[in-house]
């Protein structure tokens, strides 16, 4: 069972807790953008196999949504920080760094 | 090939049983080949399949990284129907489960195809509505099924309680001639089928990169050597993200995680299959008497082949409701297979961006059924370039908003 914590009421929560909210850091775009960029949006996701950035909601809790980094492959938790940024905080790319050295995601990687 | 059939099992009776072949051959790649299938599951062996039987083509690899049908091929629960909204669903699905009706002796091999009879019950009055409308676009689409009430549920399901409180059954939607087959046979039924005419099935070898020249697909890197070809077909559910990525394309689609369980064996007791989409459960019994019960998916993505136990708590806590007999039964095995879900719960099956490449993924929680029909379809597509049973499945329809909604009908239980 997944566990993550949630990082507003610092609850650890069991995935029954929560409600899985898809790709995280998304660029929401609007009226007047091109089919390519509603595609990007709407359809395409990353499906990536290891390190993975969602949106998660604490629904049985404080209903605050929240991002967690977490690997798809062995379901280890990296951590959680909090909704209102547009890219994973360094910490959490400090301890994606540990355990797998060079990787990336979308536009973000260990470099950026 | 030795052909199968009763002459040859009195045949080898009386010669201690030696003179029986390798199902199929198992050779060294070679350098190169006209068509390479990725993804020895059932739809990739099915399409490698339909390429020789249908068109002719028959200098084919199939190139599986584990072995045959050891992904979702080996891990649903082997149902097979057809009972789907959409016109170019029912068509696709349709000619599958009559595919499946000569399957046996197309191939020469049992796969068990036992047309029992689906029923999806309907539980609230939401799916009464939904499931009339499913009978009628189903008559009109040659798809034979039938709403039917809830004592002829009970006459065909005896052990079922239509009377439960939180869940009474209202009646359901009935295809007579849609049922299970025997999942691993199907795999190696085509697998044998294929080596007769010559295909090489190559197993343990798992493709690290796609290799491509102004534009067009060239071949593949594998752990086994550079292998060339001149069209390429990517059947590789769960993974398609992954060979995407390398073909340099992105997928509206996202891996999570699907289970299902079975109890320990007990007489027969339940000849047909029960699909409950509300409690999100299935459930039918095997030849050997195990009660098969798939469950609902997870919803974060996730490869690691297993699932969250919360999910199977659900869906056996709403199948006793509904079966107050299997409340006793121990559960033998419990599995997870990697799913790979499409915006709109329909396949894809297209061109890509990558010319000579071809991608058949998206089947999500259902795609066992249309093992057959896929393959014959994505035989016609990589042979002719189109095919009438795929041109409504491209992956630019969500681009262009002509989506198959099937979240009804595929959204959970298969």
């Amino acid at each position: 069972m997944l566990t993550l914590q949630c990082p507003y009421c610092g609850v650890q929560c069991d995935e029954t807790e929560l409600t899985a909210g898809g790709e995280a850091h998304l660029t929401r775009h609007g009226p007047g953008s091109d089919a390519d960029t509603f595609e990007q949006y709407l359809f395409l996701r990353e499906n990536p196999r290891g390190v993975h950035f969602e949106r998660w909601r604490h629904s049985h809790g404080c209903g605050k949504w929240f991002h967690a980094a977490r690997s798809t492959t062995t379901l280890r938790v990296f951590g959680t920080y909090k909704a209102q940024t547009t890219e994973p905080p360094q910490q959490i790319r400090d301890a994606i760094s540990a355990v797998h050295p060079g990787w990336s995601w979308r536009n973000f990687g260990e470099t950026a | 090939m030795t052909r199968y059939s009763a002459f040859a099992i009195a045949r080898e009776a009386f010669r201690q049983h030696k003179g029986w072949d390798r199902a199929w051959e198992s050779p060294e790649p070679r350098k190169s080949y006209d068509v390479i299938i990725v993804g020895g599951g059932g739809h990739g062996l099915a399409t490698a399949y339909h390429l020789g039987k249908n068109h002719g083509i028959t200098n084919v690899a199939v190139l599986e990284k584990g072995w045959l049908g050891g992904g979702n091929t080996g891990r649903n629960t082997t149902i097979i129907r057809s009972n789907y909204l959409q016109d170019p669903s029912a068509a696709l699905y349709e000619k599958s489960r009559s595919l499946y009706e000569t399957m046996s002796q197309d191939l020469n091999y049992n796969v068990m195809f036992s047309p029992r009879g689906v029923m999806m019950l309907a539980q609230t009055e939401h799916e009464v509505r939904g499931y009339k409308r499913t009978a009628h676009a189903n008559a009109l689409q040659g798809v034979t099924t039938e709403w039917i009430d809830a004592k002829r549920v009970k006459e065909l399901c005896p052990i079922m309680n239509i009377d439960g409180p939180r869940y009474p059954v209202l009646g359901a939607l009935w295809q007579a001639r849609a049922g299970t087959a025997r999942h691993d046979a199907v795999a190696w039924g085509y697998a044998r089928a294929c080596s007769a005419m010559g295909m090489h099935i190559i197993q343990k070898c798992e493709v690290t990169g796609i290799t491509s020249q102004d534009g067009r697909v060239t071949g593949v890197t594998t752990n086994r050597g550079d292998i060339g070809c001149k069209k390429m077909g990517i059947v590789v559910a769960g993974h398609s993200g992954a060979l995407a990525e390398m073909a340099g394309f992105r997928l509206p689609i996202e891996s999570v995680a699907l289970q299902a369980l079975v109890s320990e064996p007990i007489k027969p007791c339940m000849d047909v299959v029960v699909m409950a989409n509300t409690v999100h459960g299935y459930m039918s019994q095997s030849d050997k008497g195990e009660m098969v019960i798939g469950g609902g998916t997870d919803g974060y993505n996730n490869y690691t082949q297993r699932g969250s136990f919360h999910h199977i708590e659900e869906t056996v806590r709403a199948l006793v409701e509904t079966f107050p007999m299997i409340s006793r039964l121990k559960m033998l095995r419990q599995w997870g297979g990697v799913v790979d879900v499409t915006g709109d719960r329909s396949p894809i099956l297209s061109k890509t961006p990558l010319d000579g490449c071809f991608i058949n993924c998206g089947w999500g929680t259902g795609g066992f059924k249309a093992t057959p029909g896929s393959g014959w379809a994505m035989a016609e597509l990589m042979a002719k370039g189109h095919s009438p049973l795929t041109d409504a499945f491209g992956l630019e329809r969500f681009r262009e908003g002509r989506f198959i909604d099937e979240s009804v009908a595929a959204g959970v239980a298969h």
